[in-house]
């Protein structure tokens, strides 16, 4: 589904991504983990599309079209989903508006008619009970004075609705009380299929207790520096990223 | 100043001064006297008046306006004052600067409303009459400056609205300034009086057909003890138009007065909003501005703590496109008696091109100690992450600036607690702004 070669990316000339190679194919989780400032969220941030990232080296390939060509609202209408480690406040548009608006932007870019307002607020209000939301929250402006926790989960909201096909999760944990967290962890279950893929940026293992990861790389100093199973995590969790930066630098 | 101006002003005064109402009272032909006097001795307010800094009057100085002479309605498109009117409220309908009975609506209106033109109060009841006698210009002064001066003088109509104390309004009162005629003159007078613990809802709606005209108005608005006054300003004048519309409020003990403040139209638009706050009052000033093209639109708000414990909060917003200019002065005064003051005022400006303008100006001038002020100001442009979150949510990158625009905008019309007033102020919004992607079935 996703093949990253030799990435290399700088901001403003630094260059923050230092030759990143990762293969993820259909249905499989990958968890990356690694220190503050190694450039998880950059790669999140590259592969969904933002400005200010230059590509100096290297290629990412998802379904065999080439990623980095393509404007950001075409990758997330291609399926690439980006739950941001920090979502951005947007006064003056409301939830429901924006997940209509983009529901049927995708669905236009698929050559289907716009949604039937009826089936949209049936599986609007489906997904808001499975995320254990309050239907209020569907009126209210996107994320604006959400609390930490309200708005992870109003990403996951959107996730669950727009139905993506590659899923990057930038520390949706983070910030996360052990109830929404399990909340949280159950809708990511539930979108599990074959056909999709998941790369999830988290500092914990809780997260992973949860949704157990196929494979789990180490991103330090904008490199993977090690990949493994799910057992690695567990390893990190124990004994911190100290040796395997040593190892690398070695 | 132009007093050149000015004096073709005053040498047709004479002529048409028996039109204008209220001349058989001693007392308000002497005041429009002064008016004129001062109004011909300094013309309209120059920029190098400090609260004129921004604002450039000259072009309305170029201009002969005129007032209407004729006391009937002249005819009027229905359809279009339809788009105007407020079904579900009161209305006192003025075509260019004069009372139309035909076309105003105000059936219903309880006993104890008074609810008519200023013209109307003038002459009518013995009861009416003293009532403008005590307030007209209590609120404001005509030395304030040249368009008040210009206003009293002039004053063709208005209205005059007294809800006396305990009285809730069960609908809002629409003041609806229509102006339909070319280099006219539009200078209306209107009192609103909210006796003690009563309650009102105002909508003042400035439109006007294709046209160059001036609209002076000015709006004296006194709030008792207690009482509570949401006051909205439509002002949708036409794009060739000139706009002054100045608004002074006199807020008594625990009065409640909540303004909101839609600049959209006008080739050339400013107004006034004064508030003097008397103990434990509460003000609440929002205010939206649009420019395109070549617009100027100027709003000057001043809130005076007079006495302690009252609580203001002011926010106004400006989207400015093309070459328009935008300018916000507010100033915020609090009094040395005024201890305990609670006062937050914000301006925030999106610039949509590289030859747009905003001037922006708060002033906070605090002589008591023990006070909570704070003021904020933004000039800027679309927030990038913003820009980058929808488009990660699938919306092309001018859906989401659209979208984002209007947002920004959006968040002031969604303080309309008047559904019939909401969906207009909207409609007249999207109007002025690349709709582009907005589904506007979905708002
Ligand atoms: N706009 C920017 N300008 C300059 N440097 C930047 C910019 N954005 C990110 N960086 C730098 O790039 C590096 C990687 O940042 P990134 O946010 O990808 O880290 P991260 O691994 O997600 O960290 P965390 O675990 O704290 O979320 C950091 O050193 C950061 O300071
Ligand atoms: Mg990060």
């Amino acid at each position: 589904m996703l093949s990253i070669k030799n990435l290399h990316v700088s901001i403003a000339d630094k260059p923050i991504l230092k030759g990143i190679n990762l293969q993820i194919n259909a249905g499989e989780i990958h968890a990356i983990m690694g220190p503050n400032g190694s450039g998880k969220s950059t790669l999140a941030h590259v592969l969904s599309g933002k400005s200010g990232y230059t590509v100096t080296e290297g290629s990412v390939t998802y379904n065999t079209k080439n990623l980095l060509a393509m404007e950001a609202e075409i990758r997330a209408r291609e399926g690439v989903f980006l739950a941001f480690q920090y979502p951005v406040e947007i006064p003056g548009v409301s939830n429901i508006y924006l997940l209509k608006a983009a529901l049927n932007s995708i669905r236009k870019y698929q050559g289907q008619p716009e949604v039937d307002a009826m089936d949209f607020l049936t599986l609007v209000k489906e997904k808001v009970r499975l995320l254990d939301m309050d239907e209020k929250f569907l009126y209210r402006a996107v994320n604006e004075g959400f609390s930490g926790g309200e708005k992870k989960r109003n990403e996951i909201l959107q996730m669950a609705i727009l139905e993506p096909k590659l899923c990057i999760m930038d520390e949706t944990d983070s910030g996360l009380d052990i109830d929404a967290l399990k909340v949280v962890a159950q809708g990511v279950n539930s979108l599990r299929s074959p056909e999709r893929s998941f790369i999830m940026v988290t500092h914990y293992q809780r997260l992973l207790d949860y949704i157990k990861p196929d494979f789990v790389h180490v991103l330090a100093n904008g490199q993977i520096v090690k990949s493994g199973g799910a057992d690695l995590a567990l390893e990190l969790e124990e004994k911190g990223y100290g040796w395997l930066e040593e190892q690398a630098a070695a | 100043m132009n007093t050149a101006t000015a004096s073709r002003y005053t040498a047709e005064y004479q002529t048409l001064a028996p039109t204008l109402p209220g001349q058989t009272l001693p007392w308000l032909k002497q005041l429009r006297c002064r008016a004129l006097e001062k109004f011909s001795a300094h013309g309209f307010p120059s920029p190098r008046e400090e609260e004129w800094r921004y604002t450039n009057v000259s072009a309305i100085e170029k201009k002969l306006f005129s007032p209407s002479l004729s006391l009937t309605t002249p005819p009027v498109d229905k359809v279009w004052l339809k788009g105007c009117q407020l079904e579900d409220a009161w209305s006192v309908v003025l075509v260019n600067g004069r009372f139309s009975a035909e076309l105003s609506v105000l059936d219903g209106l309880p006993e104890a409303v008074s609810l008519m033109s200023m013209a109307d109060a003038l002459t009518a009841s013995p009861a009416i009459a003293p009532l403008v006698e005590k307030y007209l210009g209590q609120a404001v002064n005509y030395s304030e400056h040249g368009f008040i001066a210009f206003n009293t003088a002039w004053f063709t109509d208005g209205l005059l609205l007294h809800v006396p104390a305990g009285q809730v309004l069960a609908k809002p009162v629409q003041l609806l300034h229509v102006v339909t005629q070319a280099e006219t003159m539009a200078t209306t007078r209107t009192i609103i009086i909210v006796g003690e613990m009563a309650e009102a809802k105002v909508i003042e709606t400035f439109a006007g057909v294709d046209n160059s005209y001036l609209t002076a108005a000015v709006t004296e608005v006194f709030i008792d003890q207690n009482a509570d006054l949401t006051l909205y300003k439509m002002q949708s004048e036409s794009e060739k138009a000139y706009h002054f519309g100045g608004t002074y409020v006199k807020q008594g003990k625990d009065a409640r007065f909540t303004h909101h403040n839609f600049a959209l139209g006008g080739l050339l638009a400013r107004s006034d909003i004064l508030t003097d706050m008397d103990q434990a009052s509460e003000c609440e000033l929002n205010g939206l501005y649009l420019g395109v093209k070549r617009q100027h639109i100027d709003s000057h708000t001043r809130i005076n703590h007079l006495k302690p414990h009252a609580i203001s909060r002011e926010i106004y917003k400006g989207v400015l496109d093309d070459r328009a200019r935008g300018v916000f002065q507010g100033r915020v005064i609090v009094a040395e008696d005024a201890q305990k003051t609670d006062s937050q005022m914000n301006n925030r400006n999106l610039l949509l091109s590289d030859n747009a303008e905003a001037d922006t100006k708060p002033q906070l001038e605090i002589y008591a100690d023990d006070v909570k002020c704070g003021h904020g100001v933004t000039v800027g442009q679309l927030d990038e992450s913003s820009v980058f979150y929808l488009q990660s949510r699938c919306i092309d990158e001018e859906t989401a600036r659209n979208m984002l625009t209007f947002a920004f905008a959006n968040e002031m019309v969604d303080k309309i607690r008047i559904k019939s007033l909401h969906d207009k102020v909207l409609e007249q919004v999207l109007l002025r702004f690349p709709q582009e992607g907005i589904e506007k079935s979905w708002l």
